[in-house]
């Protein structure tokens, strides 16, 4: 009984995890956009204290069924070990815990998050980790998908799906994703709750709690045959048949046990032992002292990059027809990364986010991809070659569960500035090909793009763009709608700290 | 784009005709008389009559010309997946199907021009037509004028020259000085007098290596009537005008710089001389109208397509020698043939109901492209076409909601979003038009494109921020 309960709530839980990584279209969240709010480390790392102490509680109570029930990565390993177990039964078998590692990847782990190597830690991170699987290596598949039905309904003259573009984002994410993929198949076939009981920093801080836990399954030594039938199926490898003995800092309250038990000897109660106070030891990752996070270099390499453009020659119109081939727009180097609006800096954002790859999930503009830059590694940044921060979403500020992106509404955006416009008249197309033009003034939101006389003294000469740096908010409209191609004549430089403008 | 609309035209169609010939074999399924299987349009299944073609004859040269000219500027591409984006090539052996089903019922004008198809129309027509004997077809072509560095008096008869080159022939039937008008006087003086080259052409004319010569007219009226009142000197024998049911006195009001058809064709008449008529169906816009159109055109005559109005207006008047239509497909061939095999001239109560239709076409504010594509290829990559044709399915589709408050406002804001993107890819839209203005001297219609992207582009941008 215990166990369905557990089978029913975690595979609830776990479809609508995934599923919202899936979800490209933002409509999934409105509902049930908390699921990714009350994991553990995106929790505590949003401060949001209600969570937390839920948390806690709960595991206080109940001992580890957040393993079981709550976290993605949990429930996918024991389907993974489930899937092993039909091949061989009865295959675990009691392990002492190995300690000095996990507490000490623990202390690591915190360390790591308070001296601003976040986006390292993170690797281990479970939620995050099961969030860069399943955007890296569900999403396309769940696009593909979409993008067949959308392509038979476009036959049948409906508009009940649409196509949406898969691209690869990120490559070493991507191989991240994969290799931690591999790993935790690999790991949870042969040996189950591997992980969990010996590198998830989460694992081991909610193992400390429930040590002491209210209930717990408990072996009744009267009854128990010493079969040993319930270590050899206990995934988290924590029961000690021997010596009647079972370790709950590692016992994920699967459940399991139970139901084996032939005896009925093993049953799921209030503890006998002696309250002692359970000292939570919830990493306190507070705001850090922070470092200037980004040096300001590179300079030369971006003027350089954008110089070596070449006159582009206009196809002679002779004929009817015909498309003219347009080049992809290549990222200019930017000297400050840009990060999403509602972020409030760059050291906010950086120290905040886990790169679980949500917002990049819900980026319906494509303005977001998982960074390459080992500061930031795996953490969003934005860019405008797909498209730009359109006005309407807000969607990253809604999803975000760390506290990174803080939500923001439309209104709130039109008036933070996450960056400004820079202009690199060589590549305007009205000076290189010598036509008109103003796409970017016509397309800025804020009307911070002024068209003005090449020539102060002649008025009637062709116009250029200018730039309102007070006015930008920094939203890629003009770099995305450029003409200049593969760089664009107008391209966005990030501000650490965002204002409101 | 044009297999885009035309496949959405067909679909249309046939779920009318299945809707009809369903309605009409209900009630007849007692008495199958063969009038239920008359059904005109893409689903018709009654054998054409291979005899029964309707001809005039020219003044000039007395050649009897069928009333259905076969336009060479959308020939049939080889399908891609992605139609829009890839350089699709010219189905050689489509073209050369539809020019044997065209000859065999009895089509013998074929229309082309150096520039049409990406340059490829004329020799094309030049494989297809090459394998029958010479009197068994007339060839136009044109001095074409996109580029002015065409317009020198050596480029412009290497130009000729490679015209009869590609058309595997030594003599042109017809030979028109291309969209003079465009441009202005300017462009027509410089276009063809300044550098001899219209005394080059009637030369060969006197020469009998141009057979008939003519001029091909849209825009700035100016031209039009100097070139006739040139008539004594230059003896015009032929004239190739836009003529519809639409254009016939709307012409003027859907843009200035257009004149009524009913002004043109008046002119021609008082002095004799034979008329062809280009875009009688104005690209397909005549065929893809409002539902309401069609429903006033279908109940009207049930078995006839909406296109087949358009062709007998354009085929009823006297003066007129051949009705040009750009038939890409079989289907389409299969349904002029049939209206013009042979052609019923409407009858004066007809003329007023279809003059009654146009009024009311005129309420539904579609833009007058005809997908000719002169305007392309845009040196930024807008596909300029595919954007204001969506623009205008949208409109006969009621899918261009007024306000956020519209009754059907969320399902058209749908269906006119992923519709777009659909049917023009992204970077290809409207949004990343520079209004450089390049492609506005070159459309026929005179269509402000970059004011008409722009507008749509807000008109989207309304859509996507939702504050229509």
């Amino acid at each position: 009984m215990l166990r369905t309960i557990r089978l029913t709530t975690a595979l609830i839980c776990f479809t609508l995890i995934t599923l919202l990584f899936l979800d490209f279209t933002g409509t999934l969240h409105m509902w049930f956009g908390w699921m990714a709010k009350i994991q553990f480390l995106p929790a505590v790392l949003a401060l949001n204290l209600g969570v937390v102490l839920f948390l806690i509680a709960l595991t206080w109570i109940f001992g580890r069924v957040y393993c079981s029930v709550i976290c993605p990565l949990g429930i996918f390993q024991d389907a993974v070990s489930w899937l092993a177990g039909k091949r061989k039964k009865n295959r675990f078998r009691y392990s002492p815990a190995l300690s000095w590692l996990r507490y000490g990847v623990m202390v690591i782990f915190i360390l790591a998050m308070i001296s601003g190597l976040g986006a390292w830690a993170a690797l281990i991170a479970p939620y995050s980790a099961y969030g860069r699987i399943a955007s890296n290596l569900f999403a396309p598949l769940w696009q593909w998908g979409n993008n067949l039905l959308a392509y038979l309904a476009e036959r049948a003259d409906s508009y009940a799906f649409y196509e949406t573009e898969v691209w690869l984002r990120s490559l070493p994410t991507f191989i991240i994703a994969t290799v931690t993929f591999i790993t935790l198949i690999i790991l949870a076939w042969r040996n189950g709750r591997t992980y969990c009981n010996t590198i998830c920093p989460v694992g081991t801080v909610l193992g400390l709690i429930s040590r002491f836990s209210v209930f717990k399954p408990v072996i009744d030594t009267s009854k128990c045959n010493g079969c040993g039938l319930c270590a050899r199926n206990c995934k988290a490898a924590c029961i000690n048949a021997k010596a009647h003995e079972i370790d709950y800092s590692r016992c994920v309250a699967c459940m399991d046990c139970i139901d084996k038990c032939r005896q009925g000897a093993i049953r799921y109660t209030r503890r006998k032992t002696d309250k002692t106070e359970t000292q939570t030891n919830q990493p306190a990752v507070d705001k850090p002292d922070r470092r200037k996070f980004f040096t300001v270099s590179a300079l030369l390499a971006t003027s350089a990059a954008l110089k070596a453009q070449e006159k582009v020659q206009l196809p002679d119109k002779k004929v009817d027809g015909g498309l003219a081939i347009i080049e992809d727009k290549k990222k200019p180097e930017r000297a400050t990364p840009v990060t999403p609006p509602g972020s409030l800096s760059a050291a906010n954002f950086s120290q905040h986010c886990t790169a679980c790859q949500l917002c990049v999930s819900v980026c319906t503009n494509h303005v977001l991809r998982p960074s390459g830059n080992l500061h930031t590694f795996m953490q969003p940044e934005v860019s405008y070659e797909r498209g730009y921060c359109r006005p309407e979403c807000v969607k990253c500020s809604e999803v975000c569960p760390t506290g990174a992106i803080r939500p923001i509404t439309k209104a709130d955006k039109t008036a933070i500035q996450i960056g400004h416009a820079v202009l690199i008249q060589e590549n305007c197309i009205v000076n290189r090909d010598g036509v008109t033009c103003g796409n970017c003034a016509r397309h800025c939101p804020t009307q911070a793009i002024l068209m003005v006389a090449k020539d102060p003294n002649d008025p009637d000469s062709p116009q250029l763009p200018v730039v309102n740096e007070e006015k930008c908010i920094g939203c890629g409209a003009c770099e995305n709608l450029c003409p200049s191609r593969p760089f664009s004549a107008i391209y966005v430089e990030g501000h650490e700290q965002h204002r409101n403008i | 784009m044009k297999k885009d609309n035309h496949q959405a035209i067909n679909r249309r169609d046939f779920l009318k005709i299945v809707g009809i010939s369903t309605a009409t074999t209900a009630p007849l399924l007692s008495g199958c008389s063969s009038n239920s299987s008359t059904a005109s349009g893409t689903g018709g299944s009654t054998s054409i009559p291979t005899d029964q073609m309707t001809y005039r004859t020219t003044s000039s040269t007395k050649d009897k010309v069928s009333i259905l000219g076969y336009g060479c500027m959308r020939l049939p591409t080889i399908a891609k997946s992605s139609a829009r984006e890839s350089d699709d090539e010219i189905d050689q052996e489509m073209v050369n199907r539809l020019t044997d089903y065209a000859i065999e019922h009895g089509v013998n004008y074929f229309d082309t021009s150096p520039a049409y198809c990406k340059g490829r129309s004329e020799h094309a027509m030049g494989i297809a037509l090459s394998r029958y004997p010479r009197d068994k077809y007339y060839i136009a072509t044109k001095l074409s004028n996109f580029s002015p560095d065409t317009w020198s008096r050596e480029a412009s008869i290497a130009m000729y020259h490679n015209s009869l080159k590609e058309l595997q022939v030594d003599y042109l039937d017809y030979m028109l000085l291309h969209g003079i008008g465009m441009g202005g006087m300017e462009a027509y003086e410089n276009r063809y007098v300044k550098n001899g080259i219209l005394d080059f052409l009637l030369e060969e004319r006197k020469a009998g290596r141009i057979r008939n010569l003519g001029f091909s007219y849209h825009g700035d009226i100016e031209v039009f009537d100097y070139l006739l009142s040139k008539h004594d000197e230059y003896q015009w024998d032929f004239v190739q005008i836009q003529l519809n049911y639409l254009d016939w006195k709307h012409a003027k009001e859907i843009n200035p710089r257009n004149t009524d058809a009913e002004y043109l064709y008046g002119e021609l008449q008082k002095r004799g001389i034979p008329v062809v008529i280009m875009e009688p169906l104005l690209g397909g816009r005549l065929s893809n109208v409002h539902d309401h159109i069609v429903a006033r055109l279908k109940q009207r005559e049930p078995g006839r397509s909406v296109a087949s109005w358009a062709f007998r207006f354009a085929g009823s008047f006297p003066g007129v020698l051949t009705v040009l239509s750009g038939m890409t497909y079989m289907e389409h061939l299969q349904d002029n043939l049939r209206t013009y095999c042979p052609l019923q001239p409407l009858t004066e109560e007809e003329n007023r109901f279809l003059f009654d239709t146009a009024d009311l076409m005129m309420q539904y504010p579609t833009i007058p492209c005809n997908d000719c594509k002169y305007c392309m290829p845009c040196p930024y990559g807008i596909d300029i076409p595919g954007v204001l044709l969506h623009y205008n399915k949208c409109v006969n589709e009621g899918n261009v909601p007024q306000s956020g408050q519209d009754e059907n406002y969320r399902e058209a804001r749908r269906a006119y979003l992923i519709g777009y993107d659909r049917s023009v890819p992204k970077l290809r839209q409207a949004d990343h038009c520079t209004s450089c203005n390049q492609c506005n001297p070159h459309c026929p219609q005179g269509i402000d494109i970059p004011k008409e992207l722009q507008r749509i582009d807000r008109f989207v941008e309304q859509l996507k921020q939702e504050t229509l």
